[in-house]
C-alpha cells in the first residue's frame, strides 16, 4: 500500500497485466485454440510416435517370431490372429509402426535436405545454375513419380536403401520448386543484399537470412510431403517391390493377407485382418493432413484451402 | 502467324523435347545395370555362346548412342524389343515381342480409365462447382471433410473396404475383374465395376477440391462483384460471368486428374488382378524383365505429357491473357 501510492506510471501498470510467457505456454493456448480435427490429428501423430519408438516393449512377440498355426484366427494369444506363415499380426503392425514410419520420415528429411539447399542456391544464383536446375528438375517431374520409381527399383534392385535414395531424388524435385519460388521473393530483400554485402558466405546467407523467413510454407509442405512418401512406399510395398520381408511393413501385410478378405462371410474378423494394416495407413495420413490443415490457416492466413 | 497456333505450336515442340529427354532417361537408366545383364538374364549355367548371342542381340557390344538410336528408331516404328522372360541357359528362345505383351493389355487399361472418368468427371465438376457456391454450408464442409479424408486413403485401402462391402460381404460385384478378350461390353463392365468405383473415389476428392478452389478464386474476382453490386440474377452472374472464365481452371483440372489417374491405375489393377499394362509393368519390375519395364514406362510417360500438355494448352486457348507473357 505505501510503495504504490509513493509514482504512478502508466507503462509499470500495463506491464503487470502483460504476463511474458515460455514457448511451452504460447504452444499451450494455441492447442486451446485449435480446431477438434488438428486436436484430433495431433493425438494420433502422438499416439503412432509412442508405438514407433517402445515396440520392442509394447509388442507381444518378436517381430519375425514364427508360432504353429498360420492364419488363425482372432483370439486371447493372437488378438488380431497370424499371417500366412504364422506371425502374430499385432506384433508385426506394432513394429510395422517402427519400419514403415521410420523410413518414410528419414526418407522426407533426405527429400529436404536436396530439395531445399538446391533451392536456395537456385535462388540465389539465378544465372546459369538456377537454368540447369529447374530445367532437370522439369524433366524429372514429367515422369509419374511412382512410374519412374518402379523403373529405377527394377534396376537398383528392392533394398531399403535404394528405395530410400529413389524416392528422396524423385521428391525432392517438389521440395525444389516450392523452395525456390518462395525464397526467390526473399531474395531481393535488403538484408539478404546486405548480408552479401557484409562479406558472408553462400552458406550463412542461406541458412540464416532466407531459410528462417521461408520457414512455415516448408513445414507445412514436409507433412504434406510426408504423406505423399508415406503413402508412396506403402503402394510399392503393396506391390511387393518396397520393404522387403522379414521387415515388418503395412503395405507388404495387406498384400500377404489380402486373401482373408473373401472369408468375410464366414468370419468377419478375418476379413478385417488385411484392412488393419491399411487403416493404420490411412489414419496417420489423416491425421497429418488435419494439422497441416490447421497449421496452413494459422501462418499463412490462407483464406481457403485447395 | 496467328499468335494462339503459334503459341500451341510453341508447347507442342516442348512436349516433344521434353519426351524425347525422357526417353533418353529411361533408356540411360537401364545403362546403370549392375554387371553384365546378359549373364544375369540367362542364368550361371548359360554357355559362352549362348551369352555371346544374347549379348550381340541386345547390340551390347555397340557404343550407347549407336544402340540409343537403334532402340528409338525401332520404337518409332512400332517395334518395342523382346522381352527378357522365357529365354533359358540352354538358349532355347520362348520370349514374346514386347508389343504383343503391351498391346492388349493397353486396351484394357485405357478401356479401366475411361469408364473411370465418365463416372468420375461428371460427378466431380458436379460436387465441386454446387460447393462452392453454396461455400461454408453443412453440404460445402461435409463434402470438404469427406474429400480431405478419401485423399488420405491409400487406394488399396479404398479398394478393399469395397470389396469387403461389395464383394465378400453383400457379393454385388465380383472381386476380381477378370476380364478376357471376347467378352461382350455389358459383361465387362460389370467385370470392372470395382476397380472402375475404387479409381473413382480416388479422382473424385482429388478432383472436386481442385474444381472447388478454382471455381472460389474466380467467384472473388472483381469483375463478379461488378456484375452482382449491378444487380444481375445469380444465375445471369454464373452463367454470363463466371463460366466463360471457368472452362481453363476446370479444363485443367480434368486434365490434371486424368494424369494422375495414369498412376492410380497401377496399384489398383494389381488389387483386383486386372490384366492391364499397370500389372504387366509390376510383374516386369519384380522379374526384371527390363525391355517390358521400358515399354511401360515410356508408354505411362507419354501420356502423362500428353495429358498434361493438353491441358496447358486449353488453358493459353481460353485465356487470351497467356498469350502475351511478360
Amino acid at each position: 500500500m505505501t510503495d504504490q501510492t509513493e509514482g504512478y506510471s502508466a507503462a509499470a501498470e500495463v506491464g503487470r497485466f502483460r504476463t511474458r510467457r515460455t514457448w511451452r505456454q504460447r504452444a499451450w493456448i494455441e492447442l486451446k485454440k485449435a480446431p477438434p480435427t488438428a486436436l484430433f490429428g495431433l493425438l494420433v501423430i502422438a499416439g503412432y510416435i509412442f508405438v514407433a519408438l517402445f515396440a520392442p516393449w509394447l509388442a507381444p512377440y518378436g517381430e519375425a517370431e514364427v508360432f504353429a498355426q498360420s492364419y488363425a484366427p482372432w483370439s486371447a494369444e493372437h488378438p488380431f490372429g497370424t499371417d500366412q506363415i504364422g506371425r502374430d499380426i499385432l506384433t508385426r503392425l506394432i513394429y510395422g509402426a517402427r519400419n514403415t514410419i521410420g523410413i518414410a520420415f528419414v526418407t522426407t528429411l533426405l527429400a529436404f535436405v536436396i530439395g531445399v539447399s538446391l533451392g536456395l542456391v537456385a535462388a540465389i544464383n539465378r544465372a546459369w545454375l538456377d537454368q540447369v536446375i529447374s530445367r532437370g528438375v522439369d524433366v524429372l517431374m514429367a515422369i509419374p513419380s511412382l512410374i519412374f520409381a518402379l523403373m529405377l527399383l527394377s534396376i537398383f534392385g528392392s533394398s531399403a536403401l535404394s528405395l530410400i535414395l529413389i524416392i528422396a531424388v524423385l521428391d525432392s524435385t517438389r521440395v525444389f520448386r516450392l523452395t525456390r519460388s518462395v525464397a526467390v521473393g526473399v531474395v531481393v530483400m535488403d538484408y539478404v543484399e546486405a548480408a552479401q554485402l557484409r562479406g558472408e558466405g553462400l552458406g550463412w546467407v542461406m541458412r540464416r537470412e532466407i531459410l528462417p523467413n521461408i520457414l512455415p510454407p516448408l513445414v507445412a509442405e514436409f507433412g504434406l510431403r510426408f504423406c505423399f512418401v508415406f503413402l508412396t512406399i506403402a503402394a510399392l510395398s503393396f506391390l511387393g517391390v518396397g520393404i522387403q520381408p522379414p521387415t515388418a511393413d503395412w503395405g507388404t501385410m495387406v498384400r500377404e493377407t489380402a486373401n482373408l478378405i473373401q472369408f468375410a462371410r464366414f468370419d468377419l474378423k478375418a476379413g478385417l485382418t488385411p484392412l488393419l494394416p491399411a487403416a493404420a495407413i490411412a489414419l496417420l495420413t489423416v491425421a497429418v493432413n488435419f494439422v497441416v490443415d490447421w497449421f496452413l490457416q494459422k501462418t499463412s492466413g490462407l483464406r481457403d484451402e485447395h | 502467324m496467328h499468335p494462339v497456333l503459334r503459341t500451341v505450336l510453341q508447347r507442342f515442340a516442348l512436349g516433344v523435347l521434353t519426351l524425347f529427354i525422357v526417353s533418353i532417361i529411361i533408356f540411360a537408366s537401364v545403362q546403370m545395370l549392375p554387371g553384365d545383364f546378359a549373364e544375369a538374364v540367362l542364368g550361371q549355367a548359360a554357355t559362352t555362346e549362348t551369352v555371346a548371342a544374347f549379348r550381340r542381340e541386345l547390340g551390347l557390344d555397340q557404343p550407347p548412342v549407336i544402340r540409343y538410336l537403334d532402340w528409338i528408331g525401332a520404337l518409332a516404328q512400332g517395334d518395342l524389343g523382346t522381352s527378357f522372360s522365357g529365354r533359358a541357359a540352354s538358349g532355347v528362345d520362348r520370349s514374346r515381342e514386347v508389343a504383343d505383351l503391351v498391346g492388349p493389355r493397353l486396351l484394357n487399361t485405357l478401356f479401366l480409365a475411361g469408364m473411370t472418368a465418365l463416372i468420375a468427371v461428371p460427378l466431380a465438376l458436379f460436387l465441386g462447382i454446387t460447393a462452392a457456391l453454396k461455400r461454408d454450408s453443412l453440404y460445402d464442409k461435409a463434402v470438404s471433410t469427406t474429400t480431405l479424408t478419401t485423399i488420405s486413403f491409400p487406394e488399396f485401402f479404398v479398394a478393399y473396404i469395397l470389396i469387403l462391402l461389395l464383394g465378400a460381404l453383400w457379393p454385388v460385384f465380383p472381386s476380381l475383374a477378370d476380364v478376357s478378350p471376347g467378352m461382350p461390353l455389358w459383361d465387362r463392365v460389370y467385370t470392372t465395376a470395382l476397380p472402375a468405383l475404387t479409381l473413382t473415389l480416388v479422382i473424385v476428392a482429388h478432383m472436386m477440391r481442385m474444381t472447388r478452389a478454382a471455381i472460389i478464386n474466380l467467384l472473388a474476382s472483381p469483375y463478379i462483384e461488378m456484375a452482382r453490386l449491378k444487380g444481375e440474377p445469380p444465375r445471369r452472374v454464373i452463367l454470363r460471368h463466371a463460366l466463360p472464365n471457368a472452362w481453363a481452371p476446370i479444363a485443367a483440372v480434368i486434365a490434371f486428374n486424368l494424369a494422375y489417374l495414369v498412376v492410380g491405375v497401377v496399384v489398383v489393377e494389381v488389387v483386383f488382378v486386372y490384366p492391364g499394362i499397370g500389372q504387366l509393368m509390376v510383374d516386369a519390375v519384380s522379374a526384371r524383365d527390363i525391355p517390358v519395364v521400358q515399354a511401360c514406362a515410356l508408354i505411362f510417360a507419354a501420356t502423362y505429357i500428353l495429358l498434361n500438355l493438353v491441358a496447358d494448352i486449353i488453358g493459353i486457348v481460353t485465356n487470351p491473357r497467356l498469350l502475351h507473357p511478360k
